[in-house]
């Protein structure tokens, strides 16, 4: 994951020396442990080569949504500290953007019940960052003159406000003319054909994403779909006999997303490691102290909170587009401490250990209860689960756990948040920079050692500059 | 190291195009930077000769916060070059003078001018551009970030501040070198004050006297022509504030003009050429320490003044 190393022109070999004794190591033992775990406990449920790939897929898919969005929020608060609990806000308006954008007219639709503008999905996915981008502008612009609870405050609200715009019946479906024009004293400066014949957001049933599967959009752009389901083609005949393609799908677009966190990483490691990093780590620390040194702090604040914004609303449309609908529902503030908790497990202030945190998440709090529960279903034959509470702890008193371990595991999707939550306190208390937080990643596009090479061995380079 | 010592005792500290030509090779590659540093100073040199002797000019000053007057008709100038202090008792208004010399508070009413330009009302990072800097009465050095990061975020008109700069991958090679280039003007800076064993620290690792020492460094970093040193001694043990005090002396031999806030009467009336007394948000007596030191007022605000 080290690829912004990329940047010193060491030579390939010290690349190489570098990435195995850094964060790769770390990085892929993590995942390691992960995937090994997931893969037993396929191997326990009896899973065969179909399952395990879904299985994967699942997790991968997870890590790279809940990957990249800890990374973007690394940028807000770990790097500048801005307090922001509305991602969710952001990750909402960019994927429904991207629909309103991409979902073809409803004419052709059938199912839908609104339209869009029918334009192709890339140019969806541009429109939704951008107009994200845009929306964190709006947040940000009075919220940053104000002091970071502020920042808070009006984040979340405004996260809210979005979802309960998505549900309002007023954004629901709108008409739209056949045609479009625009007269000025009678003359016609400007008409227009639109595609779509109704537009909206759809209120509380959502949005029926029937554009083109995101991954078949990207495949075809980069003239790798044929070679896709040759490939396709090749699994079904040789190791799944029985439609492969949707669990390939999902296996490919996991990847894809790994990929994306990959390019979310590069990007924000640079700008971590820039004088605009280090101007945002001084406003972090001291934000009087910025500006006496002659940092125009607010337009550093700004910058940071809109690409922080935009890369939220990317993290999104990731996240959603590939689903078949979108409800409002989706984007209730739960998400955005999902994200939180992916980053202070991870450490804030550490690209790296934003990405573990997110993986870290994904893999044990967010789908591992899950796991486990199916795990110790499949262990224990325990028959069923009692039906309410009453029922669960009634025989504690005769010393029968049973039914209140059951009750328990039945309720796990619900306990996960309290896992959560002991979690959290936990860290809080034992280790409240996380896992890479305490890390030095030194704010420098350079090897900031002393110059001169008195001693400037690159061994010494290597391990002043970083990694500490 | 005997190549730094040399530096250290010809004054490193490379006051470019500033009074002095006593630095000329560490001049070199501070000049070398590209533009914007340069030419911030030159206009600032400029402005500095037509202005004659006094780059800062505090008029009719007042500020008050609520009812109570913290600052009221506060008038004085500084004279290039010179050391000067500002004192006073407790509550006397003089932090509140340097915040809005500074800008981190507004005034209610009056000017300040530095370099024959008005800077009243202006935005602090606008009035450190101007090459006016300032350190703070507590230390505030950026605690998570290492000594190095503190010093190197310093430097003005760095390109790599802007973010796409930062970012693309062609305008990012130019970001590298200006920083490489920065980088032996900070480690100059640190062997001259003496915390380059430190660098690698966390600023918020060090003793209290060591962050003087850096928030100082860190000030000069920003090329001003003038600094604000709100209690630089507070806090500070005896031999680290002799230390402080010669680096203070030698830069101001270099052509850097000082304002220090200072409590220590016998510190002020020692090494300034001239000293404010303030008192109840007013200027009480404004002279040399021979004259502050005769002046009956002076003396009983501050033995009849102080709780």
């Amino acid at each position: 994951m080290s690829a912004d190393e990329i940047d010193d022109s060491d030579g390939v070999r010290s690349l190489f020396d570098r990435l195995l004794d850094g964060d790769a190591t770390l990085v892929i033992a993590v995942l390691g442990a992960i995937y090994l775990a997931y893969v037993l406990a396929g191997v326990a449920f009896g899973y065969g080569l179909r399952g395990q790939l879904n299985s994967i897929a699942n997790l991968t898919f997870y890590i790279g949504v809940f990957g990249m969005l800890a990374l973007a929020l690394n940028l807000h608060w770990g790097y500048t500290g801005l307090f922001n609990i509305g991602i969710v806000g952001f990750m909402g308006i960019g994927v429904y953007v991207t629909a309103l954008v991409s979902k073809p007219p409803v004419a052709q639709g059938g199912a839908a019940q609104v339209g869009g503008l029918g334009l192709p999905l890339g140019v969806g996915v541009i429109v939704g960052v951008v107009v994200t981008a845009l929306f964190g502008l709006l947040v940000a612009l009075p919220a940053l003159r104000l002091r970071a609870d502020y920042l808070a405050i009006v984040t979340v609200a405004f996260s809210e406000i979005v979802r309960f715009t998505m549900m309002s019946r007023t954004f629901q479906s709108y008409t739209v003319p056949d045609t479009i024009d625009l007269t000025v004293a009678g003359v016609q400066l400007f008409s227009f054909d639109p595609a779509a014949d109704t537009i909206g957001l759809g209120g509380g049933g959502g949005l029926i994403l029937n554009y083109p599967d995101p991954l078949e959009a990207l495949l075809r752009t980069l003239f790798l779909w044929e070679p896709y389901l040759g490939f396709v083609g090749f699994v079904q005949r040789t190791l799944i006999p029985n439609n492969p393609k949707p669990v390939i799908d999902g296996f490919v677009y996991g990847l894809l997303l790994l990929v994306g966190v990959g390019l979310f990483y590069v990007l924000l490691s640079r700008v971590g490691k820039s004088p605009f990093g280090r101007v945002l780590k001084a406003i972090r620390e001291d934000e009087d102290v910025a500006n006496a040194l002659g940092k125009d702090t607010d337009r550093f604040k700004l910058t940071a909170f809109v690409l922080g914004s935009a890369l939220m609303g990317l993290g999104g449309i990731l996240w959603y587009s590939s689903r078949g609908s979108i409800t409002p529902p989706s984007f209730r503030p739960n998400i955005t401490f999902f994200i939180w908790i992916a980053l202070i497990i991870g450490g804030a202030g550490s690209n790296t250990g934003s990405f573990l945190g997110g993986a870290i998440f994904a893999g044990l709090l967010y789908e591992g209860p899950r796991y486990a529960k199916n795990l110790i279903e499949t262990a224990f034959d325990l028959g069923d689960a009692p039906g309410n509470f009453g029922t669960a702890v009634a025989p504690m008193a005769s010393l029968d756990p049973v039914p209140f371990v059951l009750y328990t595991l039945d309720s796990v999707s619900q306990l996960r948040l309290v896992i959560m939550g002991v979690v959290l306190i936990w860290l809080m208390h034992n280790r409240p920079e996380g896992l890479l937080g305490h890390r030095k990643e030194t704010a420098s596009s350079v090897d900031l050692s002393r110059p001169g090479g008195r001693d400037a061995s690159n061994a010494a380079a290597a391990d002043g500059g970083e990694n500490r | 190291m005997s190549e730094s010592d040399d530096t250290t005792a010809d004054g490193p500290l490379p006051a470019e195009g500033g009074p002095t030509e006593e630095a000329p090779e560490s001049t070199e590659d501070a000049s070398t930077d590209t533009g914007e540093p340069d030419d911030a100073f030159d206009m600032a040199g400029d402005a500095e000769v037509s202005s004659g002797s006094t780059p800062l000019e505090v008029e009719g000053l007042r500020k008050t916060f609520g009812g109570i007057v913290a600052v009221d008709d506060v008038s004085f100038d500084v004279e290039a070059g010179t050391l000067t202090g500002l004192i006073g008792p407790n509550g006397a208004g003089k932090s509140t003078t340097f915040n809005l010399i500074t800008g981190m508070l507004e005034p209610d009413a009056g000017t300040v001018r530095f370099n024959g330009e008005e800077i009243t009302g202006l935005e602090p990072h606008e009035i450190a551009n101007q090459g006016l800097a300032r350190t703070f009465q507590i230390a505030r050095e950026l605690e998570e970030m290492t000594v190095l990061e503190n010093m190197m975020l310093a430097p003005k008109g760095q390109i790599g501040e802007s973010l796409w700069r930062s970012v693309m991958p062609i305008t990012r090679e130019a970001v590298r070198e200006q920083e490489t280039e920065q980088l032996d003007r900070v480690w100059e800076v640190l062997e001259f004050f003496e915390i380059d064993h430190l660098a690698d620290e966390y600023a918020g690792n060090l003793s209290g006297g060591q962050r003087k020492l850096l928030e100082m460094a860190r000030a000069l970093l920003t090329d001003p022509d003038m600094l604000l040193l709100d209690e630089p001694f507070a806090g500070v043990n005896p031999s680290l504030e002799k230390r402080l005090l010669e680096h203070i002396h030698e830069l101001r031999e270099e052509g850097y003009t000082f304002l220090i806030v200072e409590h220590d009467m016998d510190l002020i009336m020692n090494n300034c050429e001239r000293v404010i007394v303030m008192h109840q948000g007013r200027v009480l007596k404004d002279g040399t320490p021979a004259e502050i030191k005769d002046s009956e007022e002076v003396i009983e605000a501050y033995l009849g003044g102080e709780v």
